[in-house]
């Protein structure tokens, strides 16, 4: 390995301690069209003090994931139909709703993409996180209106004091979502859940949010779910990748395994499809050609196949499964099998 | 691609485009801008959003009226012609628009939506005429001539801006400025849209103002770049150029600001993170319009506006300092 990456591999090793588990996830709404198949099976394990990117196409399950860990999907039309999610060691989707709501916004924080929808446009921005604080940590008024002032400074909010006093529509999209960071972290949850935290905001201003979350995870060990598109800010933040196809995990890795030795064509693919600043740019892009496939009636086999180059007689009929391709590193492809080495080279 | 020799073919002159916004205020949304496009070529258009790209693009098409100044399309002002020469000129000159959902009326068969453009000029005589150009479209885009009954929302993301971008070339135009043309498609599908406007550009001949905010895109499909800060361009220079050897305090930070999909670059750790947000156009600071964010600012950059300077040859930068090392920042930042 080039770089030192000690900070990111810090989590791993013996004492990596497991905080968030989900296993044979399924996640399914009912449309009138039918059963639309969002989650399709997902396992992914959250260690304490690490931060996993997922990714991958808008529609292939991301946001229903991170949604059903928190309890924050709408039952009906959406229902889990199989599977567990284990936080801290406790079942998730055995608790009430009550018991949800003493999780969410104390142990487990999140962030949306669009903070204006999530933060309380008739709420001062202090009172809002002081209230959080207030039921969640027993803080008094003034002690939760202290630790307000020390968040919004954290997250470079200057001017904090006056700050508190004002409503969201008075900050700027960065700043709004510097606030939902504020107040996500404000009671230092234990696992931080980010869906696409930047993609509404300029590069100068996500620069300074990733600047942020980098900090967190040193300072505090928290534990960082993190969504995106964007595989330069996987590169840059994560310690492990989570590449999501048609509601299954498709590939999953270190940050380093994913980005030199990737093991799935789709992973492959979306690699070869950006271009790079330092690239040459005679070389044209290479692009997955067609789309993903319909959730309401996924394929049989390989849910990749009608995109694949590597396509097989066997992967259109038999889902390969996840193949285990390094203590880290497993992908769903048939290519893995041991017996399908050659083609792979 | 172009050659630095092609003709010019848009030329703009000290463009200004105000708004109106109440109690008497107005927003200077672009901000005595000038540039110009050779014929043939792609001008990248970058910088943060409410900068000013879109007004630009849409001032040049003269969808929006400008302010002041002028510009030129094969030597003529288009602000000068008469309603019948412009409708003559709008045929070489059209827009692929950011949003594929928004843009394409949704009661409308794709036939209908490529034949709409066909009929304003009178470029099918009669129905079979319209059908074989939709079709003979379609197929150019990667379509399937089947596709033409169908309506917007049957189709993905990348399906439907290939729409789009049959729609714009329906016409025959010269010049399309693309705005963002990519940005709301997953990046397996912007390659394919990216892919096919470079292959349109060389069978066609077409020049295109191609405006994103994701660098490394902009960068793959310009020549040139320009970069805009609230209102004012601030840096033009090839493409190569301008990635290598920024001048401006802001070009830089926007580039070095850039996550790398490279775990192991060196570049990621040494960031320039700059500070604060972009300030409001209705009240824009006096003299430089960066200097409230710049690493750089000194007294001069607070009185007087720096001039877009050509600083060697084909590169332009605004700014008194422009080239200057800036200093390296760490740890979390504030903004202003
Ligand atoms: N309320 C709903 N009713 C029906 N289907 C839904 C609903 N919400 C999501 N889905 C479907 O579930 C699948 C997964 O959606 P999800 O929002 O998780 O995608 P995502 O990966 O977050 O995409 P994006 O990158 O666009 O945010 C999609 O096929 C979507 O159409
Ligand atoms: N029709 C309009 N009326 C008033 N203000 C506008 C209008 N269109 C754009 N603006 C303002 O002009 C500035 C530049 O906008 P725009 O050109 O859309 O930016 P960009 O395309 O770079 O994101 C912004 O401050 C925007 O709010
Ligand atoms: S299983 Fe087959 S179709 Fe699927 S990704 Fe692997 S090679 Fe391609
Ligand atoms: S003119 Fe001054 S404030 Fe403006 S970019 Fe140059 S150094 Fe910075
Ligand atoms: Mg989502
Ligand atoms: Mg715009």
């Amino acid at each position: 390995m080039k770089s030192d990456n000690k900070l990111r591999n810090s989590s791993k090793g013996q004492n990596a301690q497991p905080l968030l588990e989900v296993e044979d996830l399924h996640v399914s709404f009912d449309v009138r069209g039918g059963e639309v198949q969002a989650v399709r099976g997902v396992n992914m394990v959250i260690n304490k003090g690490e931060v996993v990117g997922i990714v991958g196409e808008s529609g292939c399950g991301k946001s229903v994931t991170a949604q059903t860990l928190m309890r924050l999907i709408p039952s009906p039309p959406s229902r889990v139909k199989k599977g567990s999610i284990r936080f801290a060691g406790e079942d998730v989707l055995k608790k009430s709703e009550k018991e949800m709501q003493q999780l969410r916004g104390g142990r487990m924080g999140m962030i949306f993409q669009d903070p204006m929808t999530s933060l309380n446009p008739t709420m001062t921005v202090g009172r809002q996180i002081t209230e959080n604080l207030i039921r969640h940590r027993n803080m008094s008024m003034k002690e939760a209106h202290k630790r307000g002032v020390e968040m919004l400074n954290l997250v470079g909010i200057p001017l904090a004091e006056t700050r508190m006093k004002q409503y969201p529509h008075e900050f700027s999209g960065g700043m709004r979502q510097r606030v939902m960071i504020a107040i996500a972290l404000a009671c230092d949850p234990e696992l931080l859940i980010a869906d696409e935290p930047t993609t509404a905001l300029d590069v100068t201003i996500q620069a300074q949010i990733l600047e942020v979350m980098k900090e967190l995870r040193s300072r505090l060990n928290t534990s960082i779910m993190l969504i995106t598109h964007d595989l330069g800010i996987v590169a840059d933040v994560c310690d492990k990748v989570i590449v999501m196809y048609a509601g299954q995990v498709a590939e999953t890795g270190t940050v380093h395994e994913i980005f030199t030795n990737p093991k799935h064509p789709y992973t492959q693919g979306l690699l070869e499809s950006i271009p790079r600043l330092d690239d040459d740019k005679s070389q044209p892009l290479v692009p997955i050609p067609g789309t993903p496939p319909d959730l309401i009636k996924p394929p049989t086999g390989c849910a990749f196949a009608a995109r694949c180059k590597y396509t097989m007689d066997i992967c259109t009929r038999v889902d390969p499964g996840l193949f285990e391709c390094s203590s880290t590193q497993s992908a769903r492809c048939w290519l893995n099998h041991e017996m399908a080495k050659e083609v792979h080279a | 691609m172009s050659s630095s020799q092609n003709k010019t073919l848009i030329e703009v002159n000290n463009l200004s485009k105000l708004f109106r916004v109440g109690k008497g205020r107005t927003l200077k949304a672009v901000n005595d801008v000038s540039f110009f496009i050779r014929e043939g070529e792609t001008l990248g258009m970058v910088g943060e959003s409410g900068c000013g790209k879109s007004t630009v693009g849409r001032t040049l098409l003269r969808l929006y009226e400008p302010s002041g100044g002028e510009v030129k399309f094969e030597g003529k002002d288009i602000y000068k012609l008469s309603a019948s020469e412009m409708k003559a000129i709008r045929r070489d000159m059209q827009m692929i628009f950011q949003d594929p959902y928004a843009s394409l009326n949704p009661r409308l068969t794709v036939n209908d939506i490529i034949g709409e453009a066909l009929d304003i000029h009178n470029l099918a005589k009669n129905r079979a005429e319209r059908k074989a150009r939709v079709a003979e479209l379609l197929q150019l885009v990667g379509l399937n001539a089947e596709h033409a009954n169908r309506y917007p929302h049957e189709f993905s993301g990348g399906q439907r801006q290939r729409i789009g971008i049959a729609r714009a070339l329906a016409v025959n135009p010269k010049f399309i400025v693309c705005d963002e043309p990519i940005s709301a498609l997953d990046v397996s599908i912007q390659a394919q849209v990216v892919n096919l406007l470079k292959e349109l550009q060389r069978k066609m001949g077409l020049t295109y103002l191609f405006i994103a905010h994701d660098l490394s895109m902009v960068k793959y499909i310009s020549d040139r770049v320009a970069v805009m800060y609230l209102g004012k361009l601030v840096e033009l220079a090839e493409s190569e150029t301008l990635y290598e050897e920024p001048l401006h305090p802001y070009t830089r930070a926007l580039l070095s600001a850039v996550p790398i999909p490279d775990p192991d670059s060196e570049t990621q750790k040494r960031r320039i993170v700059i500070k604060g947000d972009l300030p409001s156009a209705i009240d824009p600071p006096s003299g430089c319009p960066f200097r409230t964010r710049c690493p750089l600012a000194k007294e001069v950059c607070a009185q007087e506006m720096p001039p877009l300077i050509e600083h060697r040859p084909g590169h332009y930068a605004a700014c008194h300092f422009a080239g200057e090392p800036l200093p390296k920042q760490e740890g979390i930042v504030s903004a202003g």
